[in-house]
């Protein structure tokens, strides 16, 4: 199976290095300016995908009956809807549609991990386009998880600010969670309450997007492992056949396991996202 | 050279192991716990099973969380361990 796609892997830690890489283009000097090529045209081009269906489907919209593509996107926005309507109960209408975008391009991203692994260089190269690594899991690249969970944190102050008053919410990083009346206190506990802040804050994004991170790249990587499985096909014997068998239910009863994963995480994205901006808005 | 090559991926498969082993161990019991509480809570009052099951699988995913992200470090580790890196330059 490997021969026919990476004709350069020879061994098993070579083939699977091979996979782990991305397709990196550099726009100036130092590691700072090297873009990861395959994860922004495989985000940039679902999210395009997507957003331009659900316009499309907003454009055409009936009160009559509704058609099964109108139906579906109904669903979902009902879904969502209702998910953020238990937890934030203020003004719905800019957090449930980024919550709709966030759970939908996630889980567009996220499912990407369920085509084949070599079956996306050889659709390419079909095409005409030949690269040597394309990694088409977008959110199996940190850097793409963490601009998604860091711009989660923009909009988590945008929101604060927003409810608080800037005034008040850069009062309230000095002065929460320990309060006090005597201003000495006040001093002392000032840099104490800071840490605290700081922490709460930035310890969000970073555990958003790399539990993201976490399970979207050990997926891809267990199924490159039965890949491996698979590629000890050297012909009718019984010790690769049994490992050909072996690695086609493997990778069914992982694929299967792992779309209930990738469903997950998106979802569990979304809501995160909803109870962040949530408790940022509430004073102490 | 061989011998030291030869110690960094011996402590290194080690320290795989040990991060998915007790990783694995927090997880499992954290899972355990949580289901433990939802069928209980699910056996007094029926009517709000489905209520109940939406906030146990997002749950599962907090508490699959860090297992999870430590799994994704020890293959890493695996794969393309930046300890040897540094000593092959």
């Amino acid at each position: 199976m490997t021969k026919d796609f990476s004709a350069s892997a020879t061994t098993s830690t070579e083939y699977i290095v091979n996979h782990l890489t991305h397709w990196t283009v550099s726009i100036g000097d130092g590691a700072f300016w090297k873009l990861h090529a395959d994860s922004l045209i495989v985000s940039i081009g679902l999210g395009v995908i997507a957003m331009t269906l659900f316009w499309l489907v907003a454009r055409t919209a009936t009160t009559g009956v509704p058609g099964k593509l109108q139906a579906f996107v109904e669903i979902l926005v009902e879904f969502v809807d209702q998910q953020v309507r238990d937890v934030y109960q203020g003004d719905r209408r800019f957090i449930a549609p980024l919550a709709l975008t966030i759970f939908v391009w996630v889980l567009l991203m996220n499912c990407m991990d369920l085509l084949p692994i070599d079956g996306t260089k050889a659709v390419l190269k079909g095409l005409g386009f030949e690269v040597e690594h394309f990694r088409v899991v977008a959110t199996a690249d940190l850097n793409t998880t963490f601009a998604l969970s860091f711009s989660v944190l923009i909009l988590v102050f945008a929101f604060a600010i927003k409810a608080k008053g800037l005034g008040h919410f850069t009062a309230e990083l000095f002065t929460a969670p320990f309060h006090s009346e005597s201003t000495p206190m006040k001093v002392v506990l000032a840099p104490a309450n800071f840490a605290l802040n700081f922490i709460e804050y930035f310890s969000k994004p970073v555990s958003l997007g790399m539990r993201l991170f976490g399970n979207m790249y050990a997926g891809e990587l267990v199924f490159m492992l039965i890949a491996l499985l698979g590629a000890t096909w050297a012909g009718f014997t019984l010790g690769s056949g049994m490992g050909f068998l072996g690695h086609i239910i493997a990778g069914s009863a992982w694929a299967i396991f792992h779309i209930l994963i990738v469903t997950l995480q998106a979802f569990l994205f979304m809501m995160l996202t909803v109870v962040y901006i949530g408790s940022a808005t509430e004073s102490h | 050279m061989n011998e030291l090559i030869a110690s960094i991926q011996g402590l290194t498969a080690i320290a795989i192991g040990l991060i998915i082993g007790l990783g694995a161990f927090g997880a499992c019991i954290g899972m355990g716990i949580m289901g433990a509480k939802f069928l209980e809570s699910a056996a007094r009052q029926p009517e709000l099973v489905p209520m109940l099951s939406g906030r146990m699988f997002l749950l599962a995913g907090l508490i699959d969380a860090a297992f999870i992200i430590g799994v994704a470090m020890a293959l890493f580790f695996g794969v393309a361990n930046p300890l040897l890196g540094a000593l092959i330059q």
